[in-house]
């Protein structure tokens, strides 16, 4: 038989991505929190010559669909050649169930027996010999973090037939389970280990709580840490020492005060080039996202995959669940608003990993208005931060009440019911340094492909607005709104123009404005709500469709009109 | 002694005997091993009505308030 379309298929939250990732190669994300692949992944394998195709298929637990993404899961199966049924050994009992529904479908299976190294720790037995006889397919034990069985596995294809099954009812699937599980399965008593331990602690209210608020805290103080001594002793150093000279070279060739002077280098800070404020697209263009931005993005992103991969998430969505109810969202809300941190582009995503469409609206809305990335909180923290931490304060506390009154507002103004949490809570896996260390470089290389673009882009259009005079008019016909209602500058309606391509360049535009402390924070706060940067948008549009979208951007404009009145009306 | 869910203490073990729920609710705590005749224990409970987290075999659940009320547990007291 010729193999073409091979199918990986199992229960969420069994290894699925990691076998993949070693069948195929291909650089996926492999990850802790069930969900991470609700898009499939796809790629070729190499058995001798064909390399036929294989498909990350979603995780599901049953062919009768429940979600999204088990109906996809079920579009697929009909197309596919074989399917290796990855099985959690232990959890085999439930996992079983997929197995019997696969092979009533009438098409080869081989089932991996995956993370069979943890069945030892954990006092579990599996007869494998005997699990195949009683199949009657192939049953190799693997190990996706390894890659122990991956070679056998392959092997064993050839082995894979159609079996003809009668189909049974649900409950005799059951039945049938149980008495393979009695024949096959020992179960030993075995002491509870320290990880097992403390998932119990970190998920009863009494010492989660404290636990959730510690790990948050530490998280943010690795992240600060991380980043600052990034800034401080790598990339400032490096573009102070070995990019000035050049730059100040270029700078006596094209002339100051030149159009291609203000262009490239831009203008001249007390007689010379500053990388923050010059404004020219190889001084504050290069160094506002790579030594300014990346820092801060290598750090949280770090922290998020170590906090994805030792599976903590879902343990904060059980405990904010009850609280982000008042919101209209569950717990799970949690997920895109924390990867929203990051960069709201993967945060605007993750909302489909809710189900109601006005779950989506919410969190999406929230998230945009009242989130701010990382590149936006490093500009402000770079920016805000040398005029005093109360100012910082000022501008995340407002930002905070922002998120909690409009989640208190839309939870009421809109209609429908908010649905229950049911999810699976993994256990802790101490997490690989391999893949944290893949995942942490493709999201930086998506950080740089994305931003650096479109942060040139903007630097580039800033010089050519001004140097059009298109700025003066703008401010002209806005100056009112933002002297009389907001009390900045009419120039920095230069800033709202650049912040819709980039946050982080547009807060930084606030810089040579020479604003007052309170006009730098009602500034900094408005360029976070008033609307997000166009990937959010493009990605929103696309989620909510264009209908919700506008409606999500009014909410924001309005937002961002009295928020900055009342800062403008309460800060002395 | 019958009781639901939320009514169980943490540590404490039964054996689920019946759900109380739709089919789209049964099949989905099906799924995840929720189902008559196995044996459940209690993890923890969160306050005001939040989520129940409950262990069956290897897998550990968290269901909403309102669904948990639903499931009902056999237990000895």
């Amino acid at each position: 038989m010729k193999l073409n379309k091979i199918l990986l298929m199992g229960n969420p939250n069994v290894g699925k991505s990691a076998i993949f990732s070693r069948l195929a190669g291909a650089r996926v994300i492999i990850s802790n929190y069930p969900g991470t692949t609700v898009e499939f992944t796809q790629g070729y394998m190499k058995i001798g010559k064909e390399g036929p195709m294989v498909i990350d298929v979603p995780g599901s637990y049953s062919l009768e669909p429940t979600s999204k993404a088990e109906e996809v899961a079920v579009q697929m199966l009909k197309d596919g050649d074989l399917v290796i049924n990855i099985v959690d050994a232990t959890n085999l009992e439930r996992n079983l169930y997929l197995t019997l529904e696969l092979l009533e479908k009438g098409i080869p299976v081989v089932v991996a027996l995956n993370m069979w190294d943890e069945t030892k720790h954990q006092g579990i037995d599996i007869d494998v010999e005997r699990l195949e006889k009683e199949l009657g397919i192939p049953v190799v034990p693997t190990c996706g973090l390894t890659g122990q069985g991956i070679k056998e596995l392959v092997e064993r294809l050839s082995e894979a037939k159609v079996l003809k099954v009668h189909p049974l009812s649900d409950k005799k699937k059951w039945e049938s389970i149980g008495k393979i599980i009695e024949d096959v399965q020992r179960l030993s008593h075995h002491h509870h280990t320290f990880l097992q331990r403390l998932e119990e602690l970190s998920i009863k209210p009494l010492t989660g709580v404290p636990i959730a608020a510690g790990v948050i805290y530490c998280a943010f103080r690795v992240i600060r840490f991380l980043g600052e001594g990034l800034i401080e002793y790598v990339f400032e150093p490096l573009f102070e020492n070995l990019w000035l000279p050049l730059m100040m070279k270029l700078s006596l060739i094209l002339g100051e005060g030149n159009f291609l002077h203000n262009v490239f280098i831009g203008n001249f800070i007390d007689g010379q080039i500053d990388f923050g404020q010059s404004f020219g697209l190889l001084t504050t263009g290069l160094f506002v996202p790579i030594a300014m931005v990346l820092p801060y993005i290598f750090s949280f992103y770090f922290m998020l995959g170590l906090l994805e991969d030792l599976g903590y998430l879902p343990r904060l969505a059980v405990l904010l669940d009850k609280l982000m109810h008042n919101f209209g969202l569950h717990g799970y809300a949690i997920i895109p608003v924390t990867l929203g941190l990051g960069c709201n582009v993967p945060g605007a995503l993750a909302t489909r990993l809710l189900e109601g469409k006005r779950e989506k609206f919410i969190a999406a809305t929230l998230m945009a208005v009242a989130v701010p990335c990382m590149a936006q909180i490093a500009m402000i923290v770079g920016l805000v931060g040398q005029r005093g931490g109360r100012y910082l304060a000022i501008i995340f506390s407002t930002l905070f009440i922002l998120f909690v009154v409009k989640g208190l507002i839309l939870n009421k103004v809109l209609k429908g019911p908010s649905p229950e949490i049911l999810i699976e809570i993994p256990p802790y896996r101490i997490p690989q340094v391999g893949a944290v260390i893949k995942k942490l470089w493709m999201r930086l290389c998506g950080f740089l492909r994305e931003a650096l673009p479109y942060v040139l882009l903007g630097v580039l259009i800033v010089n050519i607005l001004y140097a059009l005079k298109i700025i003066d008019l703008l401010a002209g016909f806005f100056g009112p709104i933002m002297t009389k209602i907001w009390g900045l500058p009419k120039e920095a309606i230069s800033a709202l123009v650049v912040g819709f391509l980039r946050k982080d360049v547009a807060v930084g535009m606030l810089g040579p404005l020479n604003l007052t402390n309170k006009q730098l924070v009602i500034g900094s706060t408005v360029l976070a709500i008033y609307f997000p940067c166009i990937a959010t948008f493009a990605v929103l549009v696309r989620e909510l469709g264009i209908k919700d979208m506008l409606k999500a951007a009014v909410i924001m404009m309005t937002a961002a009109f009295f928020v900055g009145a009342l800062l403008n009306f309460f800060i002395p | 002694m019958k009781i639901d869910l939320t009514e169980m203490r943490p540590g404490e073990s039964g054996v689920i005997a019946d759900i109380e729920g739709g089919f789209g609710m049964t099949k989905r705590l099906q799924n995840m091993g929720v189902r008559p005749g196995k044996k459940i224990t209690k993890v923890s409970s969160q306050l005001w009505r939040g989520p129940q987290t409950v262990q069956v075999d290897n897998t550990k659940i968290a269901i909403g308030f309102g669904m948990a009320k639903r499931v009902f547990v056999e237990v000895e007291r």
